[in-house]
């Protein structure tokens, strides 16, 4: 058998890969393996990624997905997200959403997965993009100050918590001229 | 081509090895995944999509100057040359999934190569800032200042419960990956690696070896990053990954300390011997020279071998791969080739030092 690469010399490396359950073999000559183990190294984890990992974990979940469908009760049609016409087991095969609007289309069945995949965590605590987040701003750092004020209260440190109170009031008072006044 | 002209050509700015603690950490990067609302991710996007997000993204820093870094330059992907490519990926500033299988992709790049822009990747952006030694912080700033540029100009697909919306779950939230590239030789010698990799990933962290397959770590180089992306803020995921590391720097030099102690004539014979492979090889493969390299590099800094310069690891790990070896002969080279091609440059770059 000849180098599949450079059909010069006979194959004498047989490489079987196996990428989610398809398996192809290269046979190659010392030297085409050599130069394909280059490539390697060059893609770090490329032959197998957290994606891959992934589509396993979604593959798990897709049986719940199932089961659901097989109760007497179950009516609807698979989901799947109305503005890139994603269906939620073509999700699964691929581990990638079409568009950020999948996110919506497929919440309640994202919520074990992320749990999952972020140890737990399901809400963002990060930055908020400057421009088009303003009244996410005002709103977290209203949450941020009751919860001050909560622990202000248990304290009984009043005088504290009277000033959040009124702090309070004014970001409140700017999250409902923010809507009013249709933004900034 | 002399040398000293490819070689300045070659390297870029994160490679200096001038950053801090890079006699252990030879790079930190800082990574944002970032998406446009209304447009669907790089998987189903449509050609005319791909190119009003290049053209989006790219007006953005069109015609500016970033103080300290100056313009930055557009580089669409299909215009390349295949050996260009390949040299932008084994110098880090562009993923091999951008330069193999991207559809429409293009970078932006800053001309001292810390501040990379991807288009089009798996992300309609991915912002990375890649910088010398240990400094996350820094490159974190870097990456949200460019952030907030581009999001001048563009809406970002944000959610408020969940964060930056990506096109894979696994970045979802804050888009942020943090990783650390390391040299680890005292750690492996020792053996101690196989129990750190474990305990890491417990902390949500991953380790892994940048240059080889799986668990190998070709030159004993070592990348860490985080694995979460949701539920804790940028700072608090880049503190959580700086203290590992640290700790990690720690332990690295007491293993070197505990070498030197225990088997000082040992360690020394093999940081010579590696220096006598690479200082007369004629033929050389790239696993032989990594380990070589990392020997060298260990001697260096642990006073064996004096009078080289330590970013000599950083350098020749990045400049004896087959894409710079290529650019380095001005064509196409047979892997055999490549071998010795690769042993002349090591050994003409050696001489350098002298």
């Amino acid at each position: 058998m000849f180098c599949q690469e450079c059909n010069e010399r006979p194959a004498t490396v047989h490489l079987t890969k196996i990428i989610n359950g398809e398996k192809t073999i290269l046979h190659l000559c010392d030297k085409c393996a050599q130069e394909k183990g280059e490539m390697f190294m060059m893609h770090p984890g490329a032959g197998f990624s957290i994606n891959h990992l992934l589509a396993g974990l979604l593959n798990m979940e897709q049986g719940a997905f199932h089961s659901a469908q097989s109760s007497p009760f179950y009516q609807q049609t698979e989901p799947h997200c109305p503005h890139c016409s994603m269906t939620y087991s073509q999700f699964v095969k691929i581990g990638h959403f079409g568009c950020p609007n999948c996110y919506d289309a497929f919440r309640e069945y994202l919520t074990p997965l992320l749990r999952r995949l972020h140890s737990g965590s399901l809400v963002h605590n990060g930055k908020i993009p400057r421009r088009m987040g303003g009244s996410i701003h005002i709103r977290k750092s209203i949450e941020e100050l009751k919860q001050i004020l909560q622990e202000a209260v248990a304290k009984e440190e009043f005088e504290k918590a009277a000033e959040i109170r009124d702090q309070i009031k004014y970001l409140e008072s700017q999250l409902d001229s923010y809507f009013q006044g249709g933004g900034n | 081509m002399s040398i000293e002209k490819f070689l300045n050509q070659a390297l870029s700015s994160w490679m200096s090895g001038d950053g801090p603690e890079s006699d252990i950490v030879l790079s930190s990067r800082v990574r944002l995944a970032r998406n446009l609302k209304n447009y669907r991710f790089p998987t189903a996007f449509s050609s005319e999509e791909a190119k009003e997000i290049i053209e989006k993204v790219y007006n953005s820093v069109k015609d500016k100057s970033f103080p300290g870094i100056g313009p930055l330059e557009l580089l669409v992907i299909d215009d390349l040359q295949p050996l260009q490519k390949r040299v932008l990926v084994e110098k880090h500033l562009i993923s091999p999934h951008l330069a193999e299988n991207a559809t429409h992709g293009a970078v932006l790049l800053s001309e001292n190569e810390e501040i990379s822009i991807m288009i089009n990747e798996e992300d309609h952006v991915r912002i990375q800032c890649l910088y010398s030694g240990l400094q996350l912080f820094e490159a974190l700033k870097m990456a949200n200042a460019f952030d907030d540029v581009i999001e001048d100009y563009v809406d970002y697909a944000f959610d408020e419960k969940i964060g930056y919306l990506t096109s894979c779950p696994t970045n979802v939230g804050t888009g942020l990956r943090a990783s650390v590239m390391m040299h680890l030789p005292g750690l492996v010698l020792t053996r101690e690696m196989n129990n750190i990799i474990p305990a890491m990933n417990r902390l949500g962290l991953v380790v892994r070896g940048i240059y080889g397959e799986g668990s190998e770590a070709l030159g004993n180089i070592f990348q860490v990053s985080n694995q979460i992306t949701l539920g804790k803020s940028e700072e608090d995921i880049v503190d959580e990954l700086q203290n590992v590391v640290k700790q990690l720097i720690a332990q690295e030099r007491a293993a070197r300390e505990n070498l030197r102690k225990t088997s000082n004539i040992q360690l020394e014979d093999k940081v010579f011997r590696s220096y006598g492979i690479l200082s007369n090889c004629r033929i050389i493969e790239s696993k032989e020279a990594a380990s070589c390299l990392s020997d060298v590099r260990l001697g260096i800094d642990m006073g064996y071998i004096k009078g080289i310069s330590k970013n000599i690891l950083n350098e020749l790990m990045i400049v004896t791969q087959p894409g710079f070896l290529q650019q380095y002969a001005g064509g196409p080279l047979r892997p055999n080739e490549r071998d010795v091609r690769r042993a002349t440059l090591i050994r003409e770059r050696l001489k350098m030092e002298n």
